[in-house]
């Protein structure tokens, strides 16, 4: 209740702050847009100069990347943590954060919070549908569900392994560039793993599994018979890595000196 | 005065030398960026031999050369002034005896010199000992390289600085940056070489100043432009650079009129 109360709050300073800055609004969503049009221009630009990629066709490439944009608008929503070490431990926000009785992680999700990027998640869930009815694929009563399970699975990976990273700020005193380079990682994470080689294979899957952001659950719905029983460990492996993230998050946070002024 | 400019040369490298464990770990990233891409393109190529009028070699090559010049034009200069300009720190800058454009200049320069030689050079050599990339042998080529990734490095700096400078303007052009961000990624060619692109986009690309960023110096030490075709693309990228800094030098002049400070 009290959490929720906060939810709303927020939303409503968020808003505020939008109408301040309206055509800005606007901008955001727009190149957010086409900051996910980039990946789409790569896919519509390889199949003009091949037929297959590995030995998947361009609608089930589509596919595949329209439902990695689902988790990630989601992600991008609620995980808005870019500038967190310049932010809050170089100019010492969190000391702020701290001193309050709400859980440090939800406040600064909350405070952060972008639901414009929602509309990414709603243009994924489009070319979803999209390329899927090119596809005549079976679909059974619970797929809907499933696909629920799956983009859950999928948002608790991201938050994972980006808090993972982002907690990294409270070990090293630097300001850490790592965060923006791995982000370059989860792209790869959209291409049929069975192109790559075993090193990279091993490290989507296991280490920084971004596979299960984008390959593996679409094939759920692409290929079952081969990949099904991998796509179904999408939550699993997204609660193994949220709990990862939120142990090193705790042990961070203990850590935690103000900075000086 | 040239001294000064020198110092913040210096100053913004010794910085970036404090953070070098960084950089050690970005080089593993960075090779693994351009793995991935190795393994994506070849199973793009499939089995034809070029793309675009690139083998898949050069292809890599492009790939591998693209991403470590980035690391040494990239710089967030943009967003450095957009934040002096929303903090008010912006008004000292006037007062001073240095032009302001110049020393933001310096400073990427020397973030760039920095990534440069203790990240493009080192990653370069890992990259080349991992995946099949033909560099070329002659020093002619090199030389050539070098002189158009020093130009991608202003004309993106001026793009940034533009960018930046906006935010007198629009109060808060965060939107902006981002979008300038995606347009430079793409229509640099930094994603997809713009052979690639169908023939129209191709076109459009050619009259705008961002394929001056990556393609360009791309083109030339794949080897893909040689002799005068490479001449060429050194006179398109000394012609934006030349063009940009009309509005850049515009908008510093007119946001003199215009400085209020938010806050603080």
């Amino acid at each position: 209740m009290f959490y929720l109360s906060l939810v709303m709050e927020y939303l409503k300073n968020y808003m505020k702050t939008r109408l301040t800055y309206r055509s800005d609004f606007w901008i955001e969503v727009l190149s957010d847009l086409l900051f996910n049009g980039l990946n789409l221009f790569f896919i519509l630009v390889v199949f003009l100069h091949t037929r297959l990629l590995g030995e998947w066709n361009e609608y089930q490439i589509l596919f595949i990347y329209g439902y990695f944009m689902v988790p990630y608008g989601i992600f991008i929503t609620f995980f808005n943590l870019w500038n967190f070490g310049e932010r809050y431990i170089v100019k010492g926000e969190l000391d702020r954060i701290l001193t309050r009785p709400a859980y440090n992680m939800a406040q600064l999700v909350l405070e952060n919070m972008d639901p414009s990027s929602l509309f990414s998640a709603l243009t994924g869930l489009a070319i979803m549908i999209y390329a899927g009815t090119h596809l005549d694929l079976a679909l059974a009563w619970y797929d809907p569900i499933v696909f629920l399970l799956l983009v859950a699975g999928s948002v608790l990976i991201y938050g994972g392994v980006y808090m993972s990273f982002t907690a990294l700020s409270f070990f090293s005193d630097a300001p850490t560039g790592i965060t923006a380079l791995l982000w370059n990682l989860t792209n790869y994470g959209r291409y049929p793993v069975t192109i790559y080689n075993t090193v990279i294979k091993l490290l989507l899957t296991w280490i920084l599994p971004f596979a299960f952001v984008g390959f593996y659950p679409s094939a759920w719905f692409l290929d079952r018979a081969n990949w099904g029983g991998f796509a179904l460990l999408t939550p699993l492996v997204g609660l193994v890595f949220f709990g990862i993230a939120l142990v090193i998050w705790n042990t961070g946070i203990k850590r935690y000196r103000g900075a000086g002024s | 005065m040239l001294n000064a400019y020198l110092d913040i040369i210096r100053i913004r490298f010794l910085m970036m030398l404090a953070y070098r464990v960084n950089y050690y770990s970005g080089i593993v990233i960075y090779a693994l960026n351009i793995g991935a891409y190795y393994f994506l393109w070849k199973a793009i190529y499939g089995s034809s031999e070029s793309l675009g009028g690139m083998s898949i070699t050069q292809m890599t090559t492009y790939v591998a050369i693209s991403w470590m010049a980035r690391a040494f034009y990239f710089n967030n200069l943009d967003r450095e002034i957009a934040n002096e300009i929303k903090d008010g720190s912006v008004a000292v800058q006037f007062i001073r005896p240095y032009n302001y454009i110049i020393v933001k200049m310096m400073q990427g320069l020397g973030e760039g010199l920095f990534r440069l030689l203790l990240f493009s050079t080192p990653g370069m050599i890992v990259v080349y000992f991992l995946f099949p990339i033909s560099l070329p042998a002659d020093a002619h080529t090199w030389l050539m390289f070098m002189a158009m990734i020093f130009l991608s490095f202003l004309i993106n700096s001026q793009l940034n600085i533009i960018t930046g400078l906006f935010a007198f303007f629009l109060e808060n052009n965060e939107g902006m940056m981002r979008m300038k961000r995606v347009v430079v990624e793409l229509f640099s060619g930094l994603v997809v070489p713009i052979s690639l692109f169908p023939d129209w986009a191709a076109w459009l690309m050619k009259l705008l100043p961002f394929q001056a960023i990556t393609y360009l110096p791309g083109t030339v030490i794949t080897g893909k432009a040689a002799g005068n075709a490479a001449l060429q693309a050194l006179g398109v990228q000394l012609l934006w650079f030349v063009l940009l800094i009309v509005p850049m030098v515009w908008l510093w002049t007119s946001a003199r009129t215009r400085l209020f400070v938010q806050g603080g």
